[in-house]
């Protein structure tokens, strides 16, 4: 439970931090720094346990069906990356107080900071895999904010969207990598994953998913070719520098290699890939390191080469080296984290980085010098400090190798040369800064910083000294507990000594340590170090170029789909329905024959003919408005009868009520449309659509055709027949349906219609009677006249205005009595909703609409409100007899007038489908009507 | 009757798309409304085509199968599918006639181009 607080213990205090102002300095780094002391204080409460040889893990279930526990998992080498992590950062939140100038919004900086702590301590304690990943993003993220932290600086966004870009797109390798290593495992747990080695390494899977991990793993730890995004995250604030390059992010890569060493190591192909990049970015670092004029360039690039060492170590897979490449993990973190700390406190009293312009500084900061001193001899390898312990097992492991001729000797050579350049620029970072002349054109007076801030560095250079000296009574236990989970087996036999004799690791230390002296020095004198302007190039450019190129593709791409023209996005939209609907039909077997040859009945060929004409006729005539939407209304009245033919009342009543509203609709638009449309220019595009369009039109009546002369597959339909009575106590199929075995569908289209007709009257309700064009002179630039029959000034329609006071009553009855009966014949809430608007649409029509408004307030908004709260709540009405949402209910009984009726509790349901129909409905078609009163 | 049926949707599909491509608004709404009568003939053909056999379980000595009555399912479909498309064709009739009154034109792109 203490290791599922010390993670979310972090996250929390960030979410105080961001209440908190960025001008209560004192009270954030509190805040801060007592969270921070007390994750470390619930993470050390494991440590005894731990250190007995003991497993501490808790989990919850979170995702069964995917495997996916919420389980955090403490072993030796979790618990001590975990101890590092939080201990480094309270060290730099302390650092950090006195770092961050006045106008830095401090309370953000450590509600970041805490965040990605927070991240890498559920990275390192996780006990699933998914869980790791889902951290690893998350440090992801965290660092692109922190790197990010002075917004207003060009270089720091660009560096931040760098990394975040090249870390993410590892994490998505990652996850991939991790989601083959669960199958490979049978298990994402990483106790499962850890033990089940052979099998992994023995699966056809197995490479992919090793590069897939390894693509995350050296993103992460910027190891080359990937590691260019770390030298441009330097723009970071350097508190934030020291907690990326020492103890977090970089060191996520290395652990997770470490985490995952006994379960996907010990191959060939890990040795050579693992190995070969170590080498490579060793190498690579130290050289560039030399060259950097920028303190912190030095530093970063120092990094990368030093993350080498470990991926090297790593890589070579004995037991040893996995030892050494622990103990290097710890012992870098302490030197790194307090050489940013002191570049960043040179960088804050003299106001540069550029070490050609900081010289001589040890007159001004003696304290400063001399711990800077420590650490950077720590990191060279010089005897009695902790550097130089973890690089003489490295030495030694190169030596190591057996079975790989050409690595055995390329190995221990580079190693030695990478070393050479390590303390070339070890020896550069002390005596260029703090000798090598007197300090010019500084941008401020340099003198020693406040007290506070150089504690932490100094705690970590006492760090670096007492581990070199004693190194087994001070990290001797630690250590081993941390390498047993990597090595995956017993320990190897191994001393912590200072001295080991006279043998070659000691000597190719020696030979570094003079080489390298003499390279600086030699540069410094003879090659004018300070006039080489070395600027790494490649990476940053290939980066660059890919990331153009990606932009541009979809800048082009979107401009041109996304062109503003309705008539391509409906093109593409119905080619590419086409081309999904055609591209299964390729290779079938031709057509089965009509089943029933018999010709078809006269009627159906009659209505078949009207259909068409119907269509045709709208599509010969669609310039003149009014004659083409009567052609609509035809075919749709034709197929409202197809549906009453074919055994279908419900649709067909609702299709015919529809239909007579849509077109009532159409024709009260006109009046604010041209009744005419202008003659489209240009035959080829005209032919072009009617080739798409008759195209698809075979292709539909051909798939139609396909389905029909096929018997119906084994469907759901039988179940909702044989339980339509005994269930829901209704004998039509259809509504039953409807308002009982799929309610809450029905729930939501209603819910649409109701949005649809407040829509249209929000729509329209702000057109002000100015604006609307008049009906008389309704003709823009569409080039149409006003041929239509004009409305205005017409005597009301004397049948209407006659007819009308008889026939609403009317209509309310046939409502009513369709919903009535619609559980057990033909009708139902929506057909009787729509009766009820149509009805009550008469008068409007017949007197006019101020008549009607004067007479009583509809509010038909209400209306559609009502219906769904009545809907829904006759649904929520279930829960109180402890049924799921929308049961429904019945009991039979005698009504009067009506007779024998079942009420089942769905018509209270439908009552509600009733309300919100004939409210949508009515409201549509009035908001037009009421525009011609403005 | 199947050929007649599916040509029947064959041929209120090509109509409505041509519509549907034109440049005025009130045009592509027209052959929206077309097509979603194919649509919704289409969906409903799924069912197959039953005469005579509506989903009305009077009788209680026919069993309730598909072999005795037509299928409700893609009814229900085709029901609520009506519905909502009237509802699609009201928005689009008010944005035809806002976007007219706001831009004095009813192409359907808002100006010509």
């Amino acid at each position: 439970m203490s290791l599922a607080l010390a993670v979310a213990l972090p996250f929390l205090a960030a979410l105080l931090l961001f209440a908190l102002p960025n001008r209560a300095r004192n009270l954030t780094a509190t805040v801060a720094g007592a969270a921070t002391l007390l994750t470390l204080a619930l993470l050390a409460v494991n440590l005894p346990a731990v250190l007995a040889g003991q497993v501490v893990s808790i989990d919850w279930a979170w995702l069964p069906f995917a495997g996916a526990d919420f389980g955090f998992r403490a072993d030796g080498l979790a618990l001590v990356f975990a101890l590092l992590v939080a201990a480094i950062g309270a060290l730099v939140i302390l650092y950090a107080r006195y770092y961050l100038a006045v106008e830095d919004p401090i309370a953000r900086f450590y509600a970041f900071f805490l965040t990605f702590m927070g991240a890498m301590l559920g990275l390192v304690l996780a006990g699933n895999l998914l869980l790791l990943a889902v951290f690893w993003e998350l440090t992801s993220l965290a660092s692109f904010l922190l790197i990010g932290y002075w917004q207003h600086r060009a270089d720091a966004r660009q560096g931040a969207r760098m990394a975040l870009l090249v870390t993410g797109a590892g994490g998505l390798c990652l996850l991939g990598g991790v989601l083959l290593l669960g199958s490979m495992a049978g298990s994402f747990d990483l106790d499962v994953v850890l033990a089940s080695g052979a099998q992994i390494r023995a699966h056809p899977a197995y490479l992919p998913m090793l590069v897939l991990v390894l693509l995350g793993a050296f993103t992460k730890s910027a190891q080359f070719p990937l590691h260019f995004w770390l030298p441009h995250a330097m723009a970071a604030p350097t508190p934030v520098s020291a907690y990326l390059h020492s103890a977090t992010m970089v060191k996520a890569g290395v652990f997770l290699l470490a985490r995952l060493h006994p379960a996907i190591a010990g191959t060939d192909a890990w040795f050579y890939l693992v190995t070969g990049t170590g080498l490579a970015t060793l190498l690579v670092g130290a050289w560039t390191a030399v060259w950097q004029h920028d303190l912190k360039g030095l530093l970063a690039w120092s990094t990368i080469s030093h993350l080498g060492l470990i991926t090297l170590l790593l890589g070579l897979d004995t037991p040893l080296a996995s030892v050494a490449a622990v103990f290097h993990i710890l012992n870098h973190a302490t030197f790194k984290a307090s050489l940013f700390m002191a570049a960043g406190i040179i960088d804050h009293e003299c106001g540069t980085r550029d070490m050609r312009r900081i010289n001589g500084l040890w007159k001004y900061m003696p304290v400063t010098t001399v711990l800077a001193i420590v650490a950077a001899a720590a990191m060279a390898g010089v005897p009695l400090l902790n550097g130089f312990l973890s690089k003489e097992m490295f030495f030694a492991e190169t030596l190591q190798i057996s079975s790989h001729p050409f690595m055995r000797l390329a190995v221990p050579i580079i190693a030695t040369l990478a070393a050479g350049f390590s303390v070339a620029y070890s020896v550069r970072f002390i005596h260029d800064v703090f000798w090598n002349g007197k300090p010019h054109d500084l941008p401020r007076n340099p003198h020693e910083p406040p007290f506070w801030m150089m504690v932490p560095a100094g705690l970590l250079a006492l760090l670096c000294l007492l581990v070199g000296v004693l190194p087994s009574t001070t990290v001797g236990a630690l250590l081993a507990v941390a390498a047993g989970p990597v090595v995956g087996g017993p320990l190897p036999e191994y001393s912590l000594a200072i001295w080991h004799g006279l043998n070659l690791p000691l000597l190719m230390s020696a030979l570094a340590l003079a080489a390298g002296a003499a390279f600086y020095f030699s540069l410094q004198r003879i090659d004018r170090l300070h006039e080489h302007v070395h600027l790494p190039r490649g990476a940053k450019e290939v980066f660059d170029a890919l990331l153009g190129a990606v932009l541009g593709g979809a800048r082009f791409f979107t401009l041109k789909v996304v062109n503003g023209h309705l008539h391509r996005y409906l093109t593409f939209a119905v080619l590419a329905t086409f081309v999904a609907v055609g591209l299964p039909w390729l290779g079938r077997g031709g057509f089965v024959p009509d089943v029933d040859a018999a010709l078809p009945a006269p009627l159906a060929i009659v209505l078949w003919l009207l259909g068409c004409s119907g269509a045709l006729g709208a599509l010969v005539w669609h310039r003149q408005r009014f004659v083409a939407t009567l052609f609509v209304g035809l075919t749709g009245l034709v197929v409202s009868l197809v549906f009453a033919l074919l055994s279908a009342p419900d649709v067909a009543l609702t299709q015919l009520l529809v239909e007579v509203a849509s077109v009532l609709l159409a024709m009260l638009s006109l009046h604010f449309l041209p009744k005419l449309s202008p003659p489209e220019p240009g035959f080829a595009r005209r032919a072009a659509d009617a080739a798409i369009a008759g195209i698809t039109g075979c292709g539909i009546g051909a798939l139609a055709y396909a389905v029909l002369v096929r018997p119906p597959d084994a469907s759901i339909a039988p179940w909702f027949l044989a339980n339509a009575i005994p269930g829901a106590a209704g004998q039509n199929a259809v509504n039953v349906i409807i308002v009982d075995f799929r309610g809450l569908d029905t729930l939501g289209e209603v819910a649409v219609l109701g949005i649809a007709a407040l829509l249209v009257a929000l729509l329209l309700a702000q057109v002000t009677g100015a604006q609307a064009p008049s009906r008389r002179t309704a003709d823009g630039g569409g080039g149409g006249d006003d041929s239509g029959a004009p409305a205005t000034g017409d005597p009301r329609p004397l049948m209407l205005e006659t007819v009308g006071p008889v026939l609403l009553p009317l209509a309310a009855v046939l409502a009513i009595w369709f919903f009535i009966r619609g559980h057990n014949d033909p009708g139902g809430g929506f057909i009787g909703g729509l009766t009820l608007a149509l009805g009550m649409l008469v008068p409007f029509i017949g007197r006019g609409i101020d008549w009607v408004e004067s007479r009583v307030r509809l509010q038909l908004q209400r209306w559609i409100g009502v219906g769904l709260a009545f809907a829904t709540l006759s649904g929520i009405a279930s829960f109180v007899v402890g049924h799921p949402f929308l049961t429904s209910h019945y009991f039979e009984g005698e009504l009067p007038l009506l007779g024998k009726s079942s009420l089942a509790s769905a018509m209270f349901f439908d009552l509600g489908v009733f309300v919100a129909v004939a409210g949508a409905t009515l409201l549509a078609l009035t908001t037009i009507g009421r525009m011609e009163r403005r | 009757m199947a050929l007649l049926y599916a040509s029947g949707i064959g041929l209120l599909t090509a109509a409505g798309i041509w519509l549907m491509l034109r440049t005025r608004s009130f045009d592509a709404v027209l052959g929206l409304t077309l097509l979603s009568y194919a649509v919704n003939l289409f969906v409903f053909a799924m069912g197959r085509l039953h005469v005579a056999a509506a989903p009305l379980l009077r009788d209680p000595s026919l069993e309730p199968a598909l072999a005795n009555y037509a299928d409700p399912l893609p009814q229900a479909l085709v029901l609520t599918a009506i519905v909502i498309s009237f509802g699609m064709t009201a928005v689009l009739l008010a944005l035809a006639v806002r976007s007219r009154i706001d831009s004095g034109d009813d192409h359907v792109d808002g100006d010509a181009p």
